[in-house]
């Protein structure tokens, strides 16, 4: 069998394709297709015979409720809600503990730096900068993911995921995706990087692409603290005290809802522009339901998922600490780096309702989302390292002093929601993707759209005097 | 095969799929349809000898183990999940080439029980290419529970190879799995796949070109496939011919040899 075939026999072979190409003008393939199609069902019925047929239509009668017309789409979003809920009331302990746990050690650490003399900078770089890096996007990155995905694959192995696709197939191919493509956006909701890997599920390379593309527009794990700890400070104090938690977990769950808004947009827009096409046929199956195999699935989920990402992420955040530590201690006159850069940017990042340190924050943030908000933390005290304010009104009063209004909250929120991919996700774009073009567009399409959505805003609320 | 043909194929394997085959090692294809526990079969088979790769510049993930039957080692390569081997995904692609190319000594199709007519298409087309098949009709618990009934050896006459029934999650049919696939890739069974005949004017024009194939191909692969695939238009295969088939190819191994190990990721 393994022999060769020479470069002149190539040539011949051509020669008869393009003999058949012409000579045969009808559909060829739908008629073999459709025989084998017909052949497998004739062997399939010979073979086969059924004695029970109640039993077949169990799974049929549960398919009726999950994706019926009218309690598919509350049911599912009952079911990530959970999913959701759970993740975020479930990392907060072993987050605060991660988090503790680094700070005992980085205190041990600084010990063995004060023992063997070593000069401050010295310190400041490793300790200050690369461990404190590393260690906020474990502790903040880390229980998430690990009660997220295995949350998710529990779901997808039970037979429920395909559920979810084949409801909303509907509207992702109006907006002419691909069904699967709400399976990718779902899981871009735990991270944006596995939600761009997740998009190998999809068949055909012009949906792959606009999967991939807006993928970036449902918040990941990193961003999820941003959106919770400014939607909870500042939109609340605007409404008014008391049902704070409530009003504050809405406010998330409308972000969210205009981050999928914005996907299905996007989505449409691209498929009538640059990605032109009909939407491929979707020939999901429905797959039996069948009790999930927790041990595997879970220890599968956490290998494979969970620690591959977090460690792209940590190779990204450790340079990023160790960047932010120096241009934050850097003078240049009597300000630093940081600062001038801020001031910089200032008259622009008033423009879209924000200020100069926040567009630095996110600009620094780069490498992951996760460090945006203690990187803005640290430019506005000017103290040189990141640091956790456990304090909520202590960083409340914080902003306030540096003119925050629930503008800027709002806008900030929005601009997280919206603006480039993570450093670790672009990075999986361009891997995915294998195109320098897809992957800058995929940076400069939500870019553009995050200054337009905020400067609308910002212009509008200001013009009302709503501020 | 001699053993300069071996070796030619070990390479082969090597630098245009990216699979390390040791002298002796039978390869075994693992092919199915997505939610046919094939998965569950490639671990009921491999145990925790696998590893996860990717297929060398597609983004597909792949996944390799080993196991040994009656002293005979073997390499069992699981394809990705898909619904035909016509290429119009990279998923189908990576498999038909597989298949095709990477010349496995058996190809294992494992179907649903539940769903034979959706599930027998891909072992129809499996036939097409290669003789060297074996039928694994798994979920066979799943059915029994649904009521359904299978004739297994009736199956096995109609299609002409052999067929094996397993409930791979109870570990049910599994000896006799490998005692079908050594059978197979030893030679000791020689399946005999029947041949699906098309219409007539499709007829017509394979057995017009089948002459004119037959001496180009050298007995590399079946010239009634590539006459269909030549009729239904598919320009890929050509290509692919050119890039596994060809002396220079085989020669050079610079083609993509991406080896970055990716998290295999859910078929949905």
């Amino acid at each position: 069998m393994a022999a060769s075939i020479e470069r002149g026999d190539i040539h011949r072979l051509h020669a008869i394709a393009r003999q058949v190409r012409e000579e045969n003008t009808e559909a060829v393939r739908d008629v073999i297709v459709e025989k084998i199609y017909q052949h497998s069902q004739t062997i399939a019925d010979e073979v086969t015979s059924r004695t029970n047929q109640n039993k077949v239509n169990q799974d049929d009668r549960l398919d009726a409720i999950l994706t019926s017309r009218y309690l598919g789409f509350p049911i599912m979003l009952v079911l990530l809600g959970i999913v959701f809920w759970i993740t975020i009331a479930g990392a907060n302990v072993p987050s605060s503990l991660l988090a503790d746990g680094f700070g005992w050690l980085e205190g041990k650490l600084t010990a063995v730096f004060m023992w063997v003399g070593a000069p401050a900078w010295l310190h400041g770089v490793l300790v200050l900068g690369l461990y404190r890096g590393v260690s906020w996007v474990i502790s903040v990155m880390l229980p998430p993911m690990a009660i997220f995905f295995p949350l998710f694959a529990l779901l997808e192995d039970a037979g429920y995921l395909p559920r979810v696709a084949f409801n909303l197939d509907r509207l992702f191919r109006k907006a002419g995706g691909h069904g699967k493509q709400s399976l990718t956006m779902a899981m871009g909701f735990g991270c944006n990087a596995a939600g761009i890997i997740s998009c190998r599920i999809i068949e055909s390379p012009r949906e792959r692409m606009i999967a991939i593309l807006t993928n970036n527009f449902v918040p990941c794990n990193g961003r999820w603290p941003t959106l919770i700890l400014l939607s909870s400070l500042f939109m609340v104090g605007a409404v008014g005290m008391g049902a704070s938690v409530t009003v504050a977990a809405l406010i998330v769950v409308g972000m969210v809802l205009f981050g999928i808004a914005m996907t299905l947009f996007v989505s449409w827009a691209l498929s009538k522009t640059l990605l032109r096409g009909v939407p491929s046929h979707f020939t999901l199956e429905l797959p039996p339901y069948r009790p999930p195999q927790f041990g595997r699935t879970i220890v599968r989920s956490v290998y494979d998922k969970t620690l591959f990402v977090l460690k792209r992420a940590i190779i990204t955040a450790a340079p990023a600490g160790v960047i932010t530590w120096i241009l934050a201690n850097i003078m240049v006159g009597d300000k630093s780096v940081l600062t001038h850069v801020a001031d910089w940017f200032a008259p622009f990042a008033h423009a879209i309702g924000l200020d100069g340190y926040i567009l630095m924050a996110f600009l620094l943030g780069l490498p992951a989302n996760e460090i945006v908000v203690p990187i803005l933390i640290m430019g506005y005290m000017a103290s040189g390292a990141m640091m956790e304010l456990d304090d909520m009104g202590a960083l409340k009063a914080l902003f306030l002093d540096h003119g925050w209004t629930w503008l800027t909250a709002l806008n900030m929120m929005l601009f997280s929601l919206l603006h480039y991919p993570c450093g670790t996700t672009i990075y999986t774009i361009a891997k995915e993707t294998k195109s320098t073009k897809w992957t800058v567009l995929s940076v400069l399409m939500p870019l553009a759209i995050a200054i337009v959505v905020c400067f609308v805003v910002a212009q509008t609320v200001r013009y009302f005097g709503w501020v | 095969m001699s053993c300069m043909c071996i070796e030619k194929r070990t390479e082969l394997l090597h630098h245009k799929f990216g699979i390390a085959a040791l002298a002796g090692q039978k390869v075994v294809a693992l092919a199915g349809n997505p939610n046919t526990g094939k998965s569950t079969v490639f671990n009921a088979l491999t145990g925790l000898n696998q590893h996860t790769g990717n297929w060398p510049g597609k983004t597909v993930g792949n996944a390799q183990g080993t196991f040994t039957h009656k002293g005979q080692p073997f390499l069992l390569v699981d394809l990705p999940g898909t619904y035909s081997l016509l290429p119009n995904s990279a998923d189908e692609q990576v498999a038909r080439d597989f298949i095709c190319f990477g010349q496995p000594d058996v190809t294992l199709v494992v179907v649903d029980a539940t769903a034979m007519e959706r599930n027998l298409n891909l072992a129809l087309q499996v036939m097409e290419i290669t003789d060297q098949v074996v039928l694994c009709v798994n979920l066979m618990d799943e059915a029994k529970r649904k009521g359904i009934e299978i004739d297994i050896e009736g199956l096995s006459k109609k299609l002409g190879i052999p067929v094996v029934a397993t409930a791979a999650r109870q570990k049910q049919g599994l000896e006799e799995l490998r005692d079908c696939l050594l059978d197979v890739a030893c030679g000791n069974i020689t399946p005999v796949p029947f041949t699906l005949r098309y219409s007539q004017e499709v007829e017509q024009a394979i057995s017009e070109l089948e002459p004119k194939l037959t001496p180009l191909l050298k007995g590399t692969m079946k010239a009634r496939w590539v006459a269909l695939r030549l009729l239904d238009g598919d320009d890929t295969l050509l290509e692919d011919i050119e890039r596994y088939m060809t002396e220079e190819a085989l020669q050079d191994p610079s083609l993509s040899r991406e080896r970055e190990v990716s998290p295999s990721w859910p078929q949905a």
